[in-house]
């Protein structure tokens, strides 16, 4: 096997994994095992994959390519760029992560659970590697399938109408995307994405980026992600808000800013303004949410519109800040939503009315929700300060009034960040907390710690990541080459 | 002494063994004791129309270059024998499912009449003129007829027979009529002698003609039940027992579609911007009216017929384009759609029977947790159905889409990706129903008591529908080639 193949493992795997699930009668136990031993089999090829990557190299690298519908010039053809490396990376370690709290806290029906979250492992790689646009749409589709369900069965209350905003909102920007890439893909004869040549067509751009906006999400069009992020099961929140969430920034990167170049520019303004609104008003809304989840939520929904101001401030710095800002949200999402899943389970809520004082007699909760919530908050030094501080750079050379929004936004976060802390660890002890409920347990450490890990390292070398996204660190070359 | 012409056998072999084996199978109903004539039946069945796939797969394999047999009346081509092996699988499937489903009543007789219909179809799909195309109609619709009124001791069984005898007879009367004023205006009945006559008589426009050609359409119409001839599907869908809505929802709509593309190819290439234009209008409106009265459907089965409705909008669109490429794809679109049609109404078969009422979205309600299998396979069709990438409908929804905008009515490919979003929530619906509600605290238990019947040949015909539909996402290549070649049969 190639280390090319190692690629369409990373989809596949998981996917047999899940439908081995399905089908095998195994006990609670031996499924929770397997799904975790298949997700650190991914992270591990993943791992592989990542040191034979070599960044300074133009071009597709570990691709593997096999027509689909020759018909239609349509292909299997699926490889990585160093951002989508990361990406793929965000991916199985959240998944991980994810798949290890869900076994964990034991959910219900866990051949149905595994399988899917097994199944959205693939899918949602697939998303990050495919090099066709048919097929990249497929799997952004697949990836919908069992999100549905998994927030539909084991979500909150609320879970019926989360799901369905969930879907006629990703669905809506998704079929006109659709439609955008049956034009797109037969005007210009092919639809694999490295040989697609570039296009004028503006509409092709916006059906293509309401896709993406709703995806990320972007102001107006987020009204889904409040009802989903709150009703979805920790885990499951935690793969929306810090891996799906990115597809959607991945696709405006890799489709709308690439092939549309003369759109790109025309548009640039609305969708920076846009941006910079989602930005504030995400923060805003973050400040006013009554519960962690809410504030985390609202948070995502900030972060998106920052990681769109960098991308769409089209500079070299902001685009690999809005990379380095993908993985390390990515990160502190995850890490952030697992928590609030903790804490839920000890106390019943995360409505701050109801919690508090939970510092007291609980070292290794505190600790890692402080260090979270601090990285959170862009405190200089952290991985998302570095992510921000780009962003802005590269915001400020399109023009000094966006920086001067964006760094709204940062001193915001700061707010709304330790109004949580405190709000969760600090003040009297709230009514749902009672004295006994528990410090983290070592399953959760065993979860929450290599993800806060991550985020220290990333802070501690965050040009890892933001020097080695594009060819020659050169991402505004990169991308009028369109990654060739 | 009059001249007979000579007979191809093997060109209408698979139109033979099914007949042979409804003989059988009917015989089997006066000779075979009681006690085994389920077991004799069902099996001469199966045989039969498996028989039908190897002869079907040979014929495809053994014409490559198509041309008319037996008095220039029958098509022994690819296109045909493509539609033949969908049509004897689809019947085996149904096969498969009736077995456990069908009354003991009558039950050899139902497999004969089965058979019977899959015979008339097969050679329906290869009609030549038309006065085949005629007789084989009516040929497959009277055993249809007699098939939906079959369990006439359940309430609706008879009455659907009885609708679908009525519409279905007006349908074929308006073909049967049409058929006349094309004769009338072209003196010929070979679809291929009518559009040269059309062409050396410069007839392009004659009012007996178009008129005739209309007719025929709304004829197809009926029995492809696309909108405005569409008004029984529904009701002869929800009263006719469930493994004959699995038949008649996948077979009947190869059947038409298959043929309404070569009709109107072979006999009236003169006509195709009236016809075009008239079938993505009659797309247009199935796909508005099918997805919409779906929305507020409450019975699984009206729901089903009416998600049925849209799909023939879907695959008109194919048909209206009038290309190699929508030929491709009206034959793409027929694998997948018919494995998932068929599947999802034997599952819906399997909670009639646990339930012994009619399946409504409520008493779905925990179906999926209590049979794991046909929840997952439902699933599976009806994201399927929706155009998720999790079976070969989404690349077919795909391909009728790209045909469009190929022939450059992108307004067409807008109006799919709608009407795809509308069918969302119903499809969707029915997974919430068998996943997100417990079944208990609904009122909603097994009315018969006791465990599900264990139904190992349904769980069989399910597993197959559910192969075809997965498999046809990953096997677009081989079967586009096969849609290909069958479309090559067709002058383009």
């Amino acid at each position: 096997m190639t280390i090319s193949s190692f690629t369409s493992v990373l989809i596949w795997l998981p996917i047999a994994a899940a439908v081995a699930v399905w089908i095998l009668p195994l006990s609670r136990y031996a499924t929770g095992s397997l799904a975790l031993l298949v997700s650190l089999v991914e992270v591990g090829l993943w791992i592989e994959q990542a040191a034979r990557f070599d960044f300074g190299r133009n071009g597709l690298q570990l691709s593997q390519n096999t027509p689909w519908i020759k018909d239609l010039h349509v292909s299997y053809h699926v490889g990585e760029y160093g951002f989508s490396l990361w990406l793929v990376g965000l991916t199985v370690v959240a998944m991980a992560a994810c798949i290890g709290y869900g076994f964990w806290v034991g959910r219900d029906r866990p051949r149905a659970y595994f399988g899917l979250m097994l199944f959205l492992t693939g899918a949602t790689v697939g998303v990050f590697v495919a090099q066709d646009m048919l097929l990249f749409y497929a799997f952004f589709e697949a990836m919908l399938i069992p999100l549905y369900i998994l927030i539909g069965v084991w979500g909150g209350p609320g879970r019926l109408g989360a799901t369905i905003k969930l879907l006629i909102y990703t669905m809506t920007g998704s079929l006109v995307m659709l439609a955008a890439i049956i034009v797109y893909g037969l005007k210009v004869g092919t639809f694999d994405l490295v040989d697609a040549p570039t296009s004028y067509s503006r509409w092709l751009f916006l059906g293509f980026m309401l896709a993406f906006v709703i995806k990320a999400p972007l102001f107006p069009l987020h009204g889904w992600l409040p009802d989903a992020y709150r009703e979805a099961p920790p885990e499951v929140t935690a793969v929306l808000s810090g891996v799906i969430a990115k597809a959607g920034t991945y696709g405006m990167l890799r489709i709308a800013i690439t092939k549309f170049p003369e759109p790109a520019h025309f548009y640039r303004t609305s969708i920076l303004v846009l941006a910079a609104a989602t930005l504030v008003y995400g923060s805003v809304l973050a400040f006013r949410a009554p519960d962690f989840r809410g504030v985390v939520a609202y948070s995502s929904l900030a972060q998106s519109g920052l990681i769109a101001l960098g991308l769409f401030s089209a500079t070299n710095i902001g685009l690999d800040g809005a990379v380095l800002q993908m993985v390390a949200h990515g990160l502190i999402s995850v890490s952030l939503f697992l928590i609030a899943g903790s804490i839920e389970r000890r106390t019943t809520t995360g409505e701050f009315a109801l919690l508090g004082g939970m510092a007291r007699g609980r070292p290794a909760l505190a600790t890692l929700l402080m260090t979270t919530g601090i990285i959170s908050l862009a405190v200089p030094g952290s991985a998302a300060f570095a992510g921000e501080f780009l962003i802005l750079a590269g915001a400020y050379q399109r023009a000094w009034w966006w920086a001067v929004i964006g760094a709204t936004g940062i001193v915001l976060a700061a707010m709304y960040m330790l109004r949580l802390i405190s709000a969760v660890l600090h003040e009297a002890r709230g009514s749902t907390v009672r004295e006994e409920a528990m410090d983290l347990r070592p399953g959760e450490l065993a979860l929450v710690v290599p993800l806060v890990a991550l985020l220290l390292s990333l802070s501690a070398w965050p040009a890892g990541v933001s020097h080695h996204s594009f060819a020659g660190d050169a991402p505004g070359n990169a991308i009028r080459a369109q990654f060739k | 002494m009059i001249a007979t012409p000579h007979v191809d056998w093997f060109a209408i072999s698979t139109v033979l063994v099914l007949l042979g084996a409804s003989g059988i199978a009917l015989l089997g109903a006066v000779l075979v004791p009681r006690a085994w004539r389920r077991a004799f039946a069902a099996a001469v069945a199966a045989v039969g129309s498996a028989g039908g796939i190897v002869t079907s797969v040979w014929l495809y394999v053994d014409s490559a270059g198509g041309h008319r047999v037996i008095a220039d009346a029958f098509y022994r081509d690819r296109w045909t024998a493509l539609a033949q092996v969908i049509l004897c699988a689809t019947a085996l499937g149904t096969v498969l499912i009736s077995v456990e489903h069908i009354p003991d009543e009558h039950v050899a007789e139902f497999f004969a009449l089965l058979l019977a219909s899959a015979a008339g179809m097969t050679f329906f799909v290869g009609a030549a003129n038309l006065m085949t195309l005629f007789l084989s109609l009516e040929w497959f619709s009277i055993a249809l007829y007699v098939m939906c009124a079959i369990d006439y001791e359940r309430e609706g069984s008879l009455e659907a027979g009885l609708k679908y005898l009525i519409i279905g007879s007006f349908g074929s009367a308006s073909l049967l009529f049409g058929s006349a004023l094309v004769y009338g205006a072209t003196n010929h009945i070979g679809f291929v002698e009518i559009a040269q006559a059309v062409g050396r008589h410069g007839l392009q426009g004659d009012v007996l003609l178009v008129l005739g050609l209309a007719m025929i359409v709304a004829g197809l119409g009926f029995k492809a039940s696309a909108v405005p001839f569409h008004m029984w599907t529904p009701d002869v869908y929800e009263g006719s027992p469930t493994p004959v809505t699995a038949f008649m929802s996948s077979a009947t709509k190869v059947a038409a579609l298959v043929l309404a593309l070569r009709v109107l190819q072979s006999a009236f290439p003169q006509e195709a911007h009236l016809w075009s234009w008239a079938f993505a209008g009659i797309a247009v409106a199935s796909l508005v009216i099918g997805n919409f009265a779906a929305l507020v459907q409450r019975n699984v089965k009206r729901m089903l017929a009416y998600s049925s409705i849209s799909h023939a909008g879907f695959m008109l669109i194919g048909l209206s384009v009038g290309t190699a490429l929508g030929a491709r794809a009206l034959m793409y679109y027929l694998i997948p759609y018919s494995a998932m049609a068929f599947g999802s109404f034997a599952i819906v078969a399997a909670r009639e029977r646990e339930l012994g009422v009619a399946v409504t979205l409520d008493n779905l309600a925990g179906f999926g947790w209590e049979r794991p299998f046909l929840g997952v396979a439902m699933w599976f069709f009806m994201f399927g159905f929706a155009g998720l990438p999790l079976g070969g409908g989404f690349v077919g929804k795909f391909y009728v889409l790209a045909a469009a905008y190929r022939h450059g009515w992108t307004w067409l490919v807008i109006v799919g990706v709608l009407a795809t979003l509308v069918s969302l929530y119903y499809y969707l619906g029915v997974v919430r129903a068998m996943y997100m509600r417990p079944g208990e605290g609904l009122g909603a238990p097994a009315v018969l008591g006791g465990a599900p019947a264990r139904e190992p040949l349904l769980h069989a015909a399910v597993g197959l529908a559910l192969a075809v539909s997965v498999g046809s996402l990953f096997a677009v290549e081989p079967l586009i080639t096969l849609a290909k070649h069958a479309a090559a049969s067709l002058p383009f």
